[in-house]
């Protein structure tokens, strides 16, 4: 969160003004020349007061007033058209920055996103949602502040100053010197008062985390806490916490608030000594040192007074800006780190294509045959080969760590024949999950030869890998849409009657057609008013539609009653007819019918074997099925 | 207006103890604002001295007033400052308290009713929303107006003719600004919830990163959220751009104020030949013109944060005002006699619009240290018949009893501490296992804990932790695996000693050797208490005094293992399911 590096914190500002110039190559300039224009006319009006009052001072002492009046109207006529004219660029600018501060937002949440969705699946192991989420809402926000408010204040801020510092040192150079000094310190007391604010905005966040953990854990817990009346005792934790976060919010927003009132007032003193100086000056006839070389007088003195209060409010617009710079500096910063995170790697040259049969040859063709073949060119000769695709996975000697150092499965070999079924069996950790995250590479192994059909899986593109391979976990992610929807996602051209037809296979089309709306009925929250089970067959038939020759199967642990799991059982079954299977299984039924039962422990194969087999050998799957070990 | 009204005051309920620096806060800013409307005056009066070429004597007299009017300014400007912050910064921490506490009294109805989620955002992004409004309330809300009001009348003392332009700008910004709110808000209203639902899917996109790898979707739902997000983009943009008027409108009224006393000035000047000019006007009109138009601005920001935090606020009160369903008895009872539980014509459904009866009609004798097994599919009620026992729900119709007195007389913690519940949804906390275990029994001894842990077969395991007892539990009990989270969750509960235990589907995870040892366990060691099983596996309930099988919410059959089996279609069908494919293997 913090940068402390001002080297990285200026390459996050470049980099983030490269790219809002990229997004908006016309209207950004615009935005900066009608700013500077808008800045620089709301100060100049100290000039036409210098000249009105000089023009009086003048007459005065002439006591002609004949001139005066054209003179002074010109000025006013001048600086009615400047204002109209800067008018029309602050609504130009305004307006424009609405949209640049908006398309940038769209731009970077969908760039975002799109990166995210090509990050392997071990980010999102490793990170957590809500810190993933915290992208789109706290950084997004963070920015938003930055470039829809502190961009252009600080931008006007910055145009004001130089051009009321110019303007002062146009008129009298000793006056300026005096609102130097008292910048110098406003300057101070900003970096002392408003160091505090951050360091203790810091703590804030800190303890408002600490404050969102704990909370969490106690609600999910609520139902425990009631049971063993353990309210009071919640109440006391949750009270030190609470105070904790009260102190630092409360300190943060302190420094903050006197910083406003400080500034202001070292500015009405700073009035009060310019007048002073002014008046000086005035009385004891020093000479004026200036580049207009105006003798010093009235006309001056008073614009003068004008334009440090001007220059003192600019300055403090400034140092509210402070913590929203730093803070969007901070969010820009992440965002970028999800951006520039390294996507996927896929140099896989084998795909999947549509093939039809000629004279025993397989070949390419365009339209949907409904046989699939792996093209696989030769770099070596330039010739192409075709491979059926059937559905025949090996693995050879399979080494895994999802550390480095640590491995997690070792030397695992094993076969699937077309339409096979193999059981993993072992206790949680033992590497059944592992093993299936390898086959679709969710994860690239560290040693040995994974082989779908007899093609490396290194060699096939990921995402014709994927196509072949499908899944259905034992979470079920729903989306939300439609129960047809839902269905479709297995397969996107899959028509109504397609899906229906999944569902029938699965023994889904049963709740489905009783729910409200049948196949149109909406699934919002991931389904949460459907039941384990209903959710479940929903899976299963996005798997059938999509129809791959290969499926990995993780069965559910969550309890669902014998009923109902005999339904879905029969969907899992239904769907595992003529396909390739790997199923993690949880349930001696499962695992009975499987062609080859694999016992891990430890991530190694400790036994193979059908049922019986297994059984006759008196080894841990004899131990597993008798009850005396746990089946997790 | 009226539920506004109400829900301004059910919050300020909370601000209790800040009530002195809530009040002192806006006192301090009048004074603050005086000043800083007097300064004006007194620096034009200055000004005019010096165009009057006055002595420097004069001037420095000017400057000491001048001087400590800064500080007075200064002084009472920090300090409101300060004290708003603590304000504001203590009534956030009291409604997230009040909060907090009001979730501690809800009864599992209540919990029901609020997502986890959903409460962490209300106790942290709402409350810090109303914390901002609160601050913004005290500080900005009284000096704006204030401000408007001084800055006003300083104007028509100081300006003389010339404040009578005010009269035209000020109701001119007033009215635009009025509009801009009035047209941008609804848009922003509707923009917000589409910006949720974004978030939403983002979230469910997180989720299901398998999911849309394994089936190759990463393009089509990088579409589907980009044309979302350009539905919210543009929506945005829409109300931001009626937002974005209120720059330019602010800046076109300073600006006519600015032609207009510089030309009003100027021909005063002409008409008079230079006579009645008075520059220090020029300057305090030109002061005051900031303060007024600035003041307005502030006001319409006020009004529109108060009015987004509104629905902060509404959300918070709904958490506090929510009413607990159960109550303490006036005279509660505070010993429970013994462990036997009735049932008499017992209803229930979980809310009053409910159609369904959860339990309808049920009536049940179970007596002091019988063990009693409880069977049936998913939605037969297993769980809500037993949740009635410690009174976790109050039955809508008939009356439960435990050790012969209606539960709703006893005091409600003294009858849970008797009644102890092993959920379904068990949950450990982040904490040592002796922490976790003292949950039970606050002063438990080690003896204790060990024995417990002993009779749930969870010693074991513990034993071979390198830190034993002083094991880390992570959040959630992450780093146990499902069969060591139940049997810990299971100790916990025997070190209450309680008269009567359920065990809710606690034992699923565990093997089924150790899951009979520990049945055996507590049939040896605690023959006294109680013990309501509910489990999936009928070996789980097989040797049970007598089987309860649920069936819709109402009780399908009572009996003995053997009773059921050959009178009892639905336990017969689930005790086949079960042991089928074992048959098979035999034959």
């Amino acid at each position: 969160m913090k940068i402390n590096d001002t080297k990285s914190r200026k390459s996050v500002i470049l980099r983030l003004a490269g790219d809002i110039f990229k997004f908006y190559p016309v209207m950004l300039p615009i935005v900066i020349a009608c700013i500077i224009f808008n800045a620089a006319v709301s100060s100049i009006p100290s000039i036409f007061m210098q000249n009105i009052i000089a023009v009086v001072e003048q007459n005065w002492r002439t006591g002609d007033w004949n001139g005066a009046a054209g003179k002074i109207l010109r000025s006013v006529g001048i600086l009615a058209g400047f204002y109209i004219l800067s008018l029309i660029s602050g609504v130009v600018y305004n307006q424009m920055m609405a949209i640049i501060t908006q398309g940038t937002l769209k731009k970077f949440r969908v760039k975002m996103f799109g990166r995210m969705q090509t990050l392997p699946v071990k980010y999102f192991d490793t990170h957590t949602h809500g810190d993933i989420m915290s992208y789109y809402t706290n950084d997004i926000d963070a920015l938003r502040q930055l470039i829809s408010q502190s961009f252009p204040n600080l931008m006007i801020s910055v145009v004001s100053v130089v051009t009321i510092f110019s303007i002062m040192i146009y008129y009298c150079l000793w006056l300026t010197l005096v609102v130097i000094i008292g910048v110098l310190v406003m300057l101070f007391v900003t970096r002392k008062v408003g160091g505090g604010s951050a360091r203790y905005f810091i703590r804030q966040q800190k303890a408002l985390g600490r404050m969102e953990g704990f909370v969490e854990e106690i609600m999910n817990g609520q139902k425990v806490i009631k049971v063993f009346c353990h309210e009071e005792e919640s109440k006391a934790d949750f009270d030190r916490i609470n105070e904790s976060l009260f102190d630092d919010a409360k300190a943060a927003n302190q420094y903050a608030n006197i910083l406003g009132p400080i500034l202001n007032n070292i500015g009405n003193i700073l009035y009060v000594v310019v007048a002073i100086t002014g008046g000086i000056l005035l009385i004891s006839d020093v000479p004026n040192i200036s580049i207009s070389g105006l003798a010093m007088g009235i006309s001056i003195t008073v614009p003068f007074l004008n334009m440090t209060k001007k220059f003192v409010g600019n300055i403090n617009q400034v140092s509210h800006q402070v913590n929203a710079v730093v803070m969007g500096i901070a969010g820009a910063q992440r965002i970028y780190d999800l951006t520039d995170q390294e996507p996927e790697q896929d140099s896989g040259y084998v795909t999947l294509v549509n093939a039809c049969e000629k004279n025993g040859q397989l070949t390419e063709c365009r339209e949907k045959t409904g046989i699939w073949a792996w093209k696989h060119p030769h770099s070596s000769d330039g010739s192409v080969t075709y491979t059926k695709l059937s559905g025949d996975v090996r693995m050879f000697n399979v080494d895994f760590e999802y550390e480095p150092g640590k491995t997690v499965l070792h030397d695992i070999s094993l076969y699937a024949k077309p339409g096979q079924k193999v059981a993993f069996v072992g206790a949680t950790g033992a590497g059944k999950t592992t093993i299936t995250n390898l086959l679709n590479r969710f994860y690239d192994i560290a040693d040995g030869k994974i082989r779908y059909d007899g093609i490396n899986i290194n060699k096939i593109k990921k995402s014709d890998l994927r196509r072949a391979i499908g899944m259905v976990l034992q979470d079920t992610n729903l989306f939300t849409g439609t129960v047809m929807d839902n269905i479709r996602y297995g397969r996107l051209e899959a028509t109504d009657e397609e899906c229906i037809a999944a569902a029938k296979l699965v023994g889904a089309d049963d709740f489905i057609t009783r729910l409200p709306d049948g196949y149109y009925t909406m699934i919002t929250e991931n389904g949460a008013r459907l039941s384990q089970g209903q959710r479940q067959l929903i899976s299963i038939a996005r798997a059938a539609v999509a129809d791959p020759p290969v499926m990995i199967l993780d069965e559910a642990t969550s309890s669902i009653d014998t009923r109902t799991e005999a339904i879905v059982q029969r969907g899992m079954d239904a769907l595992m007819k003529g396909r390739t299977v790997f199923v993690i299984a949880h349930r001696l039924s499962t695992v009975k019918n499987a062609d080859v039962i694999i016992v891990l422990d430890h991530g190694r194969i400790i036994e193979r074997g059908n049922h019986e087999e297994l059984l006759a050998l008196k080894g841990q799957y004899y131990q597993l099925y008798t009850g005396a070990f746990e089946l997790e | 207006m009226e539920g506004l009204m109400y829900i301004i005051r059910e919050l300020l309920r909370s601000v209790r103890e800040y009530k002195k620096l809530s009040i002192i806060t806006p006192i301090l800013i009048t004074f603050e604002v005086i000043i800083e409307c007097i300064i004006p005056f007194i620096t034009a009066t200055l000004v005019n001295e010096i165009k009057n070429g006055c002595d420097l004597g004069t001037i420095i007299k000017y400057g000491i007033i001048l001087t400590v009017m800064a500080f007075l300014s200064l002084t009472f400007g920090a300090v409101a400052g300060s004290a708003s912050a603590r304000a504001a910064c203590g009534f956030a921490k009291n409604l997230r308290k009040d909060m907090f506490y009001s979730i501690q009294g809800y009864s599992f109805e209540n919990i029901d009713r609020f997502q986890t989620s959903s409460l962490i955002t209300r106790m942290t992004t709402d409350v810090t929303n109303v914390q901002n409004a609160y601050m913004m309330l005290i500080r900005t809300a009284i000096r704006s107006p204030l401000m408007l009001i001084f800055a006003f009348v300083m104007a028509f003392v100081m300006g003389g003719r010339m404040a009578w332009i005010f009269l035209v700008v000020v109701p001119i910004l007033a009215i635009g600004l009025g509009i801009v709110i009035y047209k941008a808000f609804p848009l922003f209203r509707k923009v917000f919830a589409k910006y949720d639902a974004l978030n939403k899917s983002i979230q469910e996109n997180i989720k299901g990163m398998r999911v849309v790898k394994s089936f190759v979707r990463e393009d089509y739902e990088q579409n589907k959220f980009e044309r979302a997000a350009d539905d919210v983009c543009s929506d945005f943009t829409r109300a931001e751009r009626i937002l974005a008027f209120n720059g330019p409108l602010m800046q076109f009224c300073m600006y006519v104020v600015m032609v207009f006393v510089l030309s009003f000035g100027s021909y005063t000047i002409i008409t008079s030949r230079g006579l009645d000019f008075d520059i220090g006007q020029f300057s305090a009109i030109l002061t005051y013109n900031f303060m007024i138009l600035s003041s307005l601005m502030m006001l319409s920001m006020v009004f529109v944060m108060i009015t987004l935090a509104a629905e902060s606020a509404k959300r918070i009160v709904e958490v506090i005002r929510e009413k607990s369903t159960l109550a303490n008895p006036e005279n509660p009872v505070y010993e429970v006699n013994d462990g036997s539980i009735t049932f008499e014509n017992v209803s229930f459904k979980y809310s009053e619009k409910a159609e369904r009866m959860a339990l309808s009609n049920i009536n049940l004798r179970i007596r002091s240290g019988e063990t009693i097994g409880i069977v049936g599919g998913t939605g037969s009620s297993k769980t809500t018949l037993v949740q009635l026992i410690p009174r976790l729900y109050d039955a809508t119709e008939g009356i439960v009893k435990v050790g012969g007195l209606d539960v709703r007389n006893y005091d409600l913690d003294a009858l849970r501490s008797q009644v102890a519940v092993v959920l379904q949804k068990n949950v450990l906390f982040s904490g040592t296992i002796k922490e976790n275990l003292r949950w039970g029994n606050k002063f438990a001894t080690d003896e204790e804990m060990t024995e417990a842990c002993r009779l749930a077969c969870a010693d074991e395991f513990i034993n071979r932790f390198p830190d034993g007892y002083d094991t880390y539990v992570e959040q959630g009990g992450a780093n146990l695996s499902g069969g060591q989270k139940q049997r810990l969750c299971i100790a916990r509960a025997l070190l209450k000693k309680p008269k009567i235990l359920i065990l809710d589907d606690s034992t699923s995870a565990v093997d089924t050797r150790t899951d009979a040892r520990i049945r055996e366990a507590l049939k040896e060691y605690m023959p006294e208490m109680t013990k309501i099983i509910i489990a999936q596996r009928i070996a789980s309930v097989k040797d049970a005094d007598r089987i309860i099988v649920m069936d819709r919410g109402t009780i399908n059959g009572v009996g003995t293992h053997e009773q059921l089996l050959s009178e009892n279609e639905i336990y017969r069908e689930i005790y086949y399911s079960q042991n089928k494919a074992g048959d098979r293997n035999e034959n």
